[in-house]
């Protein structure tokens, strides 16, 4: 029965077993609290009433996930706050850190992959500046810029100014020759080179690098909004975490995953639009 | 006498030899091409051809010598120059039409798109592509198709000279045919001016009011320039029939196979390296006024 069917909806059969199968290892793996009318005096009065932290059984997340998903944005006080307002907020400084670093990155990276020189007078830096943890400038940036929400995003904008870089230089440098000769036959300026030939020649490499540093800037936002606080997906975890609410915690990582998916995905697709074959 | 439309004076390209020394590829090279003209140039691999071809281009600077069209002086390409490369001068990722309109619309910046357009279509219908494949990208094209295309493009901007680098050497014999008598449709009742590189020699008899004979490299010479005396319109199964067709045909066979080798590797001093005329006519061996210009241009009449 299962033959006739596409590798696809056999694969997509295999993830739900999988799926499923895992939760309930899970779920069985989690010994059940006892419920408090079933307490001893004594237990009840050393405090066993209250809920013990431990890993909660997929059940509870999927009640919290309902709850929290059914009312994202409600904002009750600094520090409870729907996942959608947190997670809009780490979006929106992804979003700037992001888009301020391609505006920086695309157009160095063009004039590095046109020019020798610019290559050979740039790369020591870029060299040297590219290894370092974006989070190693959360210092720096805190002090000069004295204000958490802008450090964050600069944060973004350092860790994903590199692979746009680089990879806008790569495409850049490596458009083939017969094309600018076309484009150098049509007496093109160089301008017009650049956005009728160049760019679309070199599209797919530079959205490449796109798709990688959108995937970076956003490992990195969790890790920098724990460390300033405030507000965002990453401020969220660290807060349930010190709340002790581990369900919380469990469908938080869960929601970073899936935005990230979502980013990652809009750039496949971006990825596809720009794809030619020779 | 007067000079041609387009004149190469002692045009010299030397390039370093990797050894620290320099390699001559082809020294005081002189010879002229009129206005309208189909000439195509025959010799071996790494003779210098396509070094020629991208200096009357203006994509490559001689290192010495100058290249002369309509009385100027080339330097850097320009749209009077349409080239059709070997491979890949298409953009991969624009349609076919889009291909031919981004030429005329680098040609021709004030036509409306309408215009653009319908021009496109016309060249393209020209070399036998119409209907959906127009909107096909080039990697959905076979190769003959793609050459249609830049052949297409190179026309449909009207350059006063066209360079076409091999343009057939992927192509298999019938669609090169096929493709061969396109282009010369496409070429008759225009003034434009043809230079075409070809390791073909029956494919140079067919199209060519001329053909430039190069010795092999390095200091490699335009040794030969052969008038194709056979009458227009030519079809390849005509050519054959015609008396002159195969005494030229052995003359450049025996050129290619031998005296190439021979004549290699002669310095030229300080001389200008003109081409020899070479004129080989069967059927006017009676009454021919040796110095009288052959009017070997007979496309419409
Ligand atoms: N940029 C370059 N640097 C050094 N040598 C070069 C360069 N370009 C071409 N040459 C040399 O010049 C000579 C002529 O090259 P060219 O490409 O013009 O040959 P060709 O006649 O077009 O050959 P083919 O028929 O194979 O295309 C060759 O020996 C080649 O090695
Ligand atoms: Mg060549």
């Amino acid at each position: 029965m299962l033959d006739n069917l596409s590798i696809n909806k056999r694969a997509a059969i295999l993830s739900i077993v999988m799926l499923v199968v895992g939760l309930l290892i899970w779920e069985a793996a989690i010994p059940a609290q006892k419920a408090v009318g079933e307490l001893t005096e004594y237990e009840r009065l050393t405090g066993g009433g209250a809920q013990k932290a431990g890993v909660p059984p997929p059940s509870q997340v999927i009640a919290k996930a309902w709850e929290e998903l059914s009312n994202p944005f409600y904002d009750a006080g600094p520090n409870d706050k729907g996942i959608g307002i947190q997670i809009g907020y780490s979006i929106y400084r992804v979003l700037t850190g992001y888009f301020l670093a391609a505006l920086v990155a695309i157009p160095l990276g063009f004039l590095i992959g046109m020019s020798q020189i610019a290559y050979k007078a740039f790369n020591p830096f870029i060299q040297v500046l590219r290894p370092i943890s974006p989070l190693a400038w959360m210092p720096l940036a805190l002090f000069i810029i004295q204000d958490s929400e802008a450090s964050a995003i600069f944060v973004i904008f350092v860790c994903s100014i590199w692979p746009m870089l680089l990879n806008t230089a790569f495409g850049v440098a490596g458009v083939r020759k017969d094309w600018v000769n076309v484009a150098r036959t049509h007496e093109l300026g160089p301008l017009k080179t650049a956005f009728t030939v160049i760019l679309p020649a070199a599209a797919p490499t530079i959205v490449t690098g796109m798709r990688i540093s959108i995937g970076i800037a956003w490992l990195v936002i969790v890790a920098a909004e724990m460390l300033v606080g405030g507000t965002g997906i990453g401020y969220y975890v660290w807060n349930e975490w010190n709340n002790l609410d581990l369900t919380s915690v469990i469908f938080s990582i869960l929601m970073i995953g899936v935005v990230g998916m979502l980013l990652d995905s809009a750039f496949g697709v971006l990825q596809r639009a720009v794809a030619y074959a020779e | 006498m007067p000079k041609p439309f387009l004149s190469i004076e002692r045009m010299t390209q030397r390039y370093p030899d990797g050894q620290g020394g320099t390699m001559t590829v082809f020294e005081n090279a002189s010879f002229g091409i009129e206005k309208g003209e189909f000439v195509c140039i025959l010799g071996h691999s790494g003779c210098g051809k396509s070094t020629i071809m991208n200096i009357l281009a203006g994509l490559a600077e001689p290192t010495s010598g100058v290249v002369k069209m309509d009385g100027f002086e080339v330097s850097g390409p320009s749209l009077d120059r349409g080239v059709v490369f070997q491979n890949y001068s298409l953009l991969p990722w624009l349609s076919a039409l889009k291909n031919v309109t981004f030429g005329i619309k680098a040609r021709y910046p004030d036509w409306s798109a309408d215009k653009v357009e319908a021009h496109a279509r016309d060249y393209l219908a020209k070399v036998g592509l119409e209907g959906d494949v127009v909107y096909r990208k080039p990697s959905q094209l076979s190769g003959g198709m793609r050459q249609r295309v830049s052949i297409a493009r190179a026309f449909a901007n009207q350059p006063k000279l066209l360079l076409l680098d091999e343009p057939f050497g992927a192509l298999d014999a019938l669609t090169r045919g096929t493709i061969q008598e396109e282009l010369l449709k496409v070429w008759a009742g225009t003034d434009q001016t043809v230079f075409m590189i070809t390791h073909d020699i029956d494919e140079a008899i067919l199209l060519a009011d001329r053909i430039l004979l190069m010795t092999n490299g390095p200091f490699a010479r335009v040794a030969e320039s052969v008038e194709i005396t056979i009458p227009r319109p030519r079809t390849r199964t005509q050519i054959v029939e015609h008396p002159n067709y195969y005494a030229i045909r052995n003359h450049l066979v025996q050129f290619l196979g031998q005296r190439s080798k021979e004549l290699a590797g002669k310095q030229s001093g300080d001389d200008d390296q003109r081409p020899e005329t070479v004129r080989i006519d069967k059927t006017a061996l009676v009454d021919e006024e040796p110095s009288a210009p052959p009017p070997l241009r007979a496309v419409n009449d």
